[in-house]
């Protein structure tokens, strides 16, 4: 699978980088790819639309509880993601 | 009152003597200090077999995100508690068997509020830092699942400040 492959519509928009980490990353095989977004969407969408790109990623979101951050803080699936923005994917963190 | 905040995320080692010292003050009359260490685990396996002993555990970061966060979170203490410094230290990378992973430490006038503090950052870095566990055992390795008592732990915290 390749980066490109995730930029379904052209635009003159700045990409959204969609950053993975930990268990997501490995079972994307990917820790970032570029997305061109249709317009402006929410994290449940932008999702959506990753999984309809690549059935990898269908399968490695399917069933998995997913964080997501926004510009490197942590949003609900609700927060609104435009042109340009930075979003990271991962599972319930484990530090400390 | 100023809080000196001072956050780093490493895969070098910290000493502990070293953060103490940086810590004192001579308005504070305590420094509490926590350090998180990786523990013997063990993993039944089928059969006869002894059972699989943990080796070291693997720690990623989201770089950037992780710092930004910690410092948020020690601004967050610093506003509920009365506190003069906070120093986190977060190692990355692989740490083996008793290995130092974390080190939170307060400096605060009285006890009671560096105790507090350093207690509520743990419960922060547990479930709001970008950081993941992967444990490595002799037999293969695995992604630590994040645990529903520390999601509990945190919720103590957002009760509203006293």
């Amino acid at each position: 699978m390749s980066d490109t492959a995730f930029a379904p519509h052209s635009s003159l928009a700045a990409p959204v980088k969609v950053l993975f980490f930990a268990a997501l990353r490995e079972a994307i095989g990917h820790s970032e790819l570029q997305l061109t977004l249709p317009a402006p969407l929410q994290i449940s969408a932008v999702l959506a639309l990753l999984s309809a790109e690549s059935p990898q990623v269908q399968q490695a979101l399917a069933g998995r509880e997913v964080l997501a951050a926004l510009n490197q803080q942590l949003v609900a699936s609700t927060a609104w993601v435009s042109p340009g923005d930075e979003v990271a994917l991962f599972p319930p963190v484990t530090g400390g | 009152m100023t809080v000196v905040i001072n956050c780093r995320v490493q895969p070098e080692d910290f000493a502990l003597d070293h953060e103490y010292q940086a810590l004192q003050r001579p308005d504070c009359g305590a420094v509490v200090l926590f350090c998180g260490l990786v523990r013997e685990q063990f993993q039944p396996q089928d059969g006869s077999l002894p059972s699989d002993t943990l080796q070291a555990l693997e720690l990623e970061h989201y770089p950037g995100m992780t710092e930004q966060s910690i410092r948020a979170i020690a601004g967050q203490a610093a506003e509920r508690f009365d506190l003069r410094a906070v120093t986190v230290v977060h190692r990355i990378g692989l740490l083996p068997l008793g290995a130092q992973i974390v080190l939170v430490g307060v400096a605060a006038p009285h006890r009671s509020d560096a105790f507090a503090a350093c207690d509520m950052l743990m419960d922060y870095l547990k479930n709001q830092v970008p950081l993941w566990k992967k444990v490595h055992f002799l037999t293969g390795t695995s992604w630590a699942d994040a645990k529903a008592s520390d999601k509990q732990a945190l919720a103590r915290w957002q009760t509203p400040a006293r």
